[in-house]
């Protein structure tokens, strides 16, 4: 009868994206030492400013601890166990995609990504990663005729040193937490993007990153940087194989906008999450920051967080020009024995300065789903302004949902205010819909999707219908 | 209106069912056909929602004896959503509240999902307006309860006339009302009232739970059925519901004694 479908087969749908591509790896040896990270900055041919960046940020990390302030728990990561470098095998980065192992390309279409010419996405511009690095980016000459670059660390490094000399390291420095002088050591790739003086960049651009190997740590360095007045948007994908081990990630983001430059960031994150019984999937430890350096500039973060067994990330805007606007949107699902500590931090030194936090967590199975967001208001920001809102949505009677708002003012004027809700998804709300011929699937992503709207709403259009199924996926079989 | 001839729509035969372990429905029978309106009334706690409950397919209700034949098949073994789609329409005592789902997507999905049983085709978001605020008149809503949540901040009589519009726009072919009157005002009884009237068919039929004679003189029943103790003790016509209104329901619990004792 009826009782026999619960919501709890509902959340547990089989992960799409865990194939393992089989291709030929150049993987150094596995452990963590000074040695390593001269090797990895040699292969990479990089500049001495690199190096001595990797070093000291490897010298900060040995004294530093893992953060143990968040409500996670997991087994001691060995440091010395994992591969800190891991590339497919091809000579140089491709110039053109006709050249680029089609087993890779095959891979990216696989995962609703298509990077050669005929198919890809018309509006989109892609940097794909693979591993430690990245095999493609697609329309590079037509963004280039407008003077943005889109490329892969790496290539910036090589082709505009100047500018990773200048920006790297000034909005997350290398010593700001564990995780991130670890990323600072042994970073492999990531995207690089600039935007000139003046520019709205014609298209979305987008960085897709796969992980593909067991055994190897992933550490990318992402770092976007709009001039003054200039624009543009940027979305992040993710996917790993399935494994019963834990693959960690520690990326690193930052962003800078100067006077009146705006950066919307956009993450639909949906690496692997582990089995239902809690086994494998990714640890994801990121550092993401903005830094709204000049006036009136405009940084904006929206999450969709499916993945992972373990998220810990915190997407933050110190906000120091004056009238800048910084803007948190998220969504963070858990299910199984999923753990999330998630949130923002909205630094408000500059006058005027605004923020907004939508924060809305979905906890299905045993998981456990904490928001942790800190608005900290300076001496110097009168007239700042900070608006909140964090509701959880429970769905079934095992999981954890947890709200640590932390407020800091120092101005007396600064307007904060902070709305929290939990509810739960009864059984009367999914009968009321069923009862109206609404199968009992839809009925919770329509609830759910509900939920989320105001998130979802700031999504790139592309993204926003994608994110909705991702949701209603990861949901199958949870309630009940 | 009775007619012999006519289409059996739902047959309930001895038919019983729990909750958690404590039954409720001890054996209820009741057959509607086609073109019928019935009027069910009863003590409150003697298991009419229970009965709707049951024959709409809610999980916390189990079934531990008995048959429901809807149009010839077993109802029992449908998913609350099949059941709907078939054309079995229940109106809540007790609307929930849905919040963040937009009532005119949430109206728009489940007409939609009708439609496809009955294989009409489905109507993209233009068509359904035009339809939704035709049928919007039947019940003399306000266009504006479309933007807003299911329910969400709906005065009890706005929901109730919530249900009746989604009624009008399922075109059910039994159409059980759980106490759509009460929490109504004089006028909104009226509307209501009129709304089932106006859907009412030689095709379909009525079955109403109510506790008050006021609605039964705007929608006339066929027959009158009186609940206690979780089964039907008594069916007459129209006459029965004013009976009751006279005399109470004190010689209900007598016969009802009688009978726990045999
Ligand atoms: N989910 C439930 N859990 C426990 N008891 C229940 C549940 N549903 C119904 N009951 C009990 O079953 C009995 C019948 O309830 P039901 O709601 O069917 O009565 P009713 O005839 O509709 O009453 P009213 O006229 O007050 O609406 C009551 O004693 C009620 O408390
Ligand atoms: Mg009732």
């Amino acid at each position: 009868m009826s009782s026999s479908t619960s919501v709890g087969d509902l959340v547990s749908q089989p992960y799409k994206y865990g194939f393992v591509t089989d291709i030929e790896t150049d993987k150094i040896d596995k452990g963590l030492s000074e040695d390593v990270v001269r090797l990895i900055s040699s292969k990479k041919d990089e500049p001495q400013f690199l190096l001595d960046f990797r070093l000291r940020a490897y010298k900060q990390w040995l004294g530093m601890k893992e953060p143990d302030w968040a409500a996670l728990g997991h087994p001691a990561i060995d440091y010395q166990e994992m591969i800190y470098y891991a590339a497919p095998r091809q000579q140089e980065k491709k110039l053109s995609l006709d050249e680029v192992d089609p087993k890779l390309l095959e891979t990216f279409d696989k995962l609703g990504i298509p990077l050669s010419e005929q198919k890809r996405l018309s509006n989109v511009a892609v940097d794909a990663v693979f591993d430690s690095v990245s095999i493609a980016t697609t329309y590079r000459e037509k963004l280039a005729e407008h003077g943005v670059i889109f490329c892969s660390i790496s290539e910036a490094v090589k082709d505009h040193p100047e500018l990773i000399e200048r920006y790297l390291g000034t909005v997350v420095p290398s010593n700001d937490n564990f995780f991130a002088a670890l990323n600072s050591a042994v970073f492999s790739d990531g995207s690089f993007v600039f935007i000139p003086k003046g520019v709205a960049c014609p298209m979305e651009l987008s960085t897709y990153f796969r992980i593909n190997s067991g055994d190897t740590g992933q550490f990318e360095r992402t770092l976007i940087v709009a001039e003054e007045g200039a624009s543009v948007s940027y979305l992040e994908g993710c996917t790993a194989p399935m494994f019963d081990t834990n693959q960690l990630h520690a990326a690193v983001v930052e962003l800078v906008t100067l006077d009146d430059a705006s950066i919307k960031y956009s993450t639909v994150q949906n690496w692997y999450a582990g089995d239902e019984n809690g086994v494998g999937g990714i640890y994801n430890f990121v550092t993401k920051r903005g830094h709204c350096r000049g006036d009136r500039s405009h940084i904006s973060w929206t999450q969709v967080e499916t993945g992972s067994a373990i998220t810990w990330k915190y997407p933050s805007c110190v906000l120091q020009g004056a009238e800048s606007v910084g803007e948190f949107y998220s969504v963070a699902l858990t299910n199984n024995l999923q753990q999330a500590d998630t949130g923002t931090k909205m630094v408000h030194v500059g006058p005027r300065t605004r923020s907004t936090i939508v924060s809305k967590g979905i906890s299905a199975g045993r998981s456990s789903n904490s928001y942790r967001g800190l608005v900290q208001i300076g001496p110097k920001a009168m007239g700042a302004r900070n608006y909140s809102q964090c509701d959880s949505m429970l769905i079934g009677d095992q999981a954890a949902a947890n709200t640590y708002p932390y407020i800091r003012s120092q101005q007396p004027e600064a307007s904060v205010e902070h709305e929290a809700s939990t509810c739960r998804i009864s059984a009367d709300q999914l009968f009321y819909l069923q009862s109206r011929g609404i199968g009992f699937e839809e009925a919770v992503s329509m609830m759910v999707s509900g939920f989320c709207r105001d998130v979802f709403n700031q999504l790139p259009m592309e993204f926003a219908a994608e994110a909705d199924k991702l949701l209603a996926l990861k949901l199958e079989g949870s309630v009940g | 209106m009775i007619r012999p001839d006519a289409d059996t729509l739902l047959e309930i035969v001895d038919l019983q069912a729990r909750v958690e372990d404590k039954p409720i429905l001890k054996g209820v029978n009741l057959t509607i056909k086609a073109g019928e309106i019935h009027a069910v009334m009863g003590r409150n706690g003697s298991g009419k929602s229970t009965l709707s409950k049951v024959l709409a397919g809610h999980p916390a209700y189990t079934v531990t004896g008995g048959s429901v034949l809807y149009r010839g098949a077993n109802l029992l073994d449908l998913e609350p959503e099949q059941r709907a789609r078939l054309g079995l329409f229940l109106g809540f005592q007790y609307p929930v509240e849905i919040p963040g789902v937009s009532n005119l997507e949430f109206l728009r999905v489940s007409t939609n999902a009708r439609r496809g049983e009955k294989g009409e085709e489905e109507l993209d978001t233009f068509a359904f307006e035009d339809l939704v605020r035709e049928r919007l008149q039947v019940v003399q809503m306000d266009p504006a309860f479309l933007e807003r949540s299911v329910n969400e901040g709906f005065s009890g009589g706005e929901k109730k006339r919530n249900e009746i519009l989604q009624m009008a726009l399922l075109d059910p072919l039994v159409a059980i009302l759980d106490e759509t009157d009460s929490g109504l005002d004089i006028d909104a009884l009226r509307i209501v009232a009129g709304g089932v009237n106006h859907l009412a068919s030689p095709d379909n039929a009525t079955l109403l739970i109510t506790h008050y004679q006021r609605l039964l003189d705007v929608i006339t029943p066929d027959y009158v059925h009186v609940m206690a103790g979780g089964r039907i003790l008594r069916t007459g016509g129209k006459e029965l519901a004013l009976e009751l209104e006279d005399r109470g329901y004190d010689w209900v619990d007598q016969e009802l004694a009688v009978l726990e004792v045999v």
